[in-house]
């Protein structure tokens, strides 16, 4: 029995159990097996939620705001610099061969089909997946995300699939301005530090890109959006320990949204060339 | 503000709880539970931190689904029904959260139209509805202020207008009064009481305070006078919903009802673990 009230009694206690290597790598392996499934019911959910209602509009703006308009200034800053020093390294490699007016053609590619995708997505998710497991972090450790269920709110409808769909269509609007700032600053460093033309940058950009290149760097960053938005979604819906434990999920958002988006990166630019060889 | 829908089972248990269990990893936290909530009776669950008081009302919400056993509310088997089933159910019922769960980006006023917002309300009948319910808990003025810029007291008054804002049939308390100085949980328990005597409302309350438990079971709210008086102290008015609704104990101890009755028998109780709260 309890002598104060502060002690819990009558527990029953529980047997101590043998740690071994083999039983601590199998409990870390079911964990990840869980975690990915869990993890993965909550992104087809997230999109599944759009073919019925009710759907939230109204918080579908607001995210496309907060992760569209709120991710520019990052996006284009960085985007002009990219392009810029791009330049710079190819530039001083083409030189050795006199072929700097190339440097257009391998700027303009390198951007569209690569750097531009996976620079926006890896911005976007060090500021849009951690800002999203923080908030909803914190909501369901103040109980929000509680109320919202108390109160006959589905919190998959209105908390995961609004930031879901809006880093789907934000993620390649961000990337078309990224890769033309990032074109933008590529003109500026090889007009004044190659010498080139402005207008035999810029006709040489666009005559080297094809439709399967723009496809290439329109489709990828719809599926980086897609994976910030669900890992961040994930990581806040599943803390645990309080605000010790939203700080954990924000950094692991960030690392994990970054590291899935470089992987993603390998298997859908295999899959983007295969089809545009054969489709156009 | 109207009165909330009666049950329409009258005189049948709005609640019922059938030997509930339910455990988490570090062992089971509710053993068999079982009990009855009259319509417009409160019952107050008492008990230490951990015992399972807020479990009981989660799982009364349908908010966790017991590892064995049966809760039924409102006629409606909560502990089978799948979660888009309770999205609907729940909007029959009213969750006051130990800390207010307040959204905390949104103002005062939206918080409370929230619900009514999710049922398509009509805007222009949601801001009257939205003042009507902030002038009931006294706090019409916090209207365009967030919950941040509200004291604790204020923020369980909020939640409780929130709570009432779809005129729910029952109100689950979660230790409304923890963590407040006792001026400010002496106007929560207030307003517990108008709530209860005015329009009738069941609720269900978990606290670790026997003091609230026996105010609710000692005053009512006379509408007529409107103030709180104690029991007895002056003849019915005949006004109100239920003057003197009743009030019971369930005392939880190591996941298993200790104690169920009546305030006055805790009070001439001689059990050690009883008299406890009385200190």
């Amino acid at each position: 029995m309890a002598d104060t009230p502060f002690q819990v009694a009558g527990r029953e206690a529980k047997p101590v159990e043998e740690i071994s290597l083999g039983s601590v790598l199998s409990d870390a392996l079911k964990r990840l097996v869980l975690n990915v499934q869990d993890y993965s019911e909550m992104a087809m959910t997230s999109l599944a939620n759009l073919a019925t209602g009710p759907r939230y509009f109204q918080d579908l703006l607001d995210q496309m705001d907060d992760i569209g308009v709120g991710s520019l200034p990052i996006v284009l800053v960085s985007g002009f610099f990219i392009g810029a020093v791009m330049v710079l390294q190819t530039g001083s490699q083409f030189v050795r061969f006199g072929q700097t007016a190339l440097t257009g053609d391998v700027v303009s590619l390198a951007l569209v089909r690569e750097l531009g995708p996976t620079l926006t997505g890896i911005l976007v998710a060090g500021r849009c997946a951690s800002g999203i497991a923080s908030e909803l972090g914190s909501m369901l450790v103040t109980e929000q995300v509680d109320a919202m269920r108390a109160m006959g709110t589905d919190p998959s409808r209105k908390l995961v699939t609004p930031r879901v769909l809006a880093s789907i269509l934000m993620l390649p609007l961000l990337t078309a301005l990224n890769d033309f700032v990032g074109l933008l600053g590529g003109c500026v460093a090889s007009v004044f530090s190659l010498r080139l033309g402005m207008v035999e940058f810029w006709n040489r950009a666009i005559n080297a890109l094809e439709f399967a290149d723009i496809m290439q760097g329109m489709t990828k960053p719809m599926v980086y959006g897609f994976i910030l938005a669900t890992v961040g979604c994930y990581q806040g819906l599943t803390v645990r320990g309080g605000t010790q434990g939203v700080g954990r999920a924000t950094t692991q958002a960030v690392v994990v949204s970054s590291v899935m988006i470089i992987a993603a990166d390998v298997f859908l630019t295999k899959l983007a060339l295969y089809l545009g060889d054969k489709l156009f | 503000m109207n009165s909330p829908v009666t049950a329409r089972n009258n005189g049948a248990p709005v609640v019922t709880f059938e030997d509930v269990r339910i455990g988490f990893d570090e062992g089971e936290i509710l053993r068999g539970i079982s009990f009855q909530v009259l319509p417009r009776e409160t019952l107050v669950l008492l008990g230490e931190t951990g015992t399972g008081k807020t479990l009981t009302l989660k799982l009364a919400a349908g908010l966790l689904r017991p590892s064995q056993g049966t809760v039924e509310v409102l006629g409606q088997q909560v502990s089978s029904m799948s979660e888009k089933e309770l999205l609907g159910f729940r909007r029959q019922i009213g969750f006051v959260f130990q800390e207010g769960a307040l959204f905390d980006s949104m103002t005062v006023a939206d918080n409370v139209a929230y619900r009514l917002r999710e049922d398509r309300v009509n805007e222009d009948e949601i801001e009257p509805g939205v003042r009507e319910v902030l002038r009931f808990v006294e706090l019409e003025h916090t209207l365009d202020q967030l919950p941040s810029e509200l004291s604790g007291g204020m923020r369980r008054r909020v939640s409780i207008a929130r709570a009432l804002a779809n005129r729910p049939q029952i109100v689950l308390y979660d230790s409304p009064t923890a963590g407040l100085d006792p001026v400010t949980a002496q106007t929560i328990i207030t307003l517990i009481l108008r709530l209860r005597d005015v329009y009738g409302v069941t609720a269900l309350l978990a606290t670790h305070r026997l003091q609230d438990g026996f105010a609710l079971a000692n005053f009512h709210f006379d509408p007529a006078m409107k103030r709180v008086v104690r029991n007895g102290s002056t003849p019915p008015t005949g006004s109100g919903v239920t003057p003197n609704a009743p009030t019971r104990f369930i005392v939880y101890r190591e996941g298993r009802i200790y104690f169920e009755g009546a305030p006055r028998e805790i009070e001439t109780s001689r059990d050690d673990y009883l008299r406890r709260f009385l200190v």
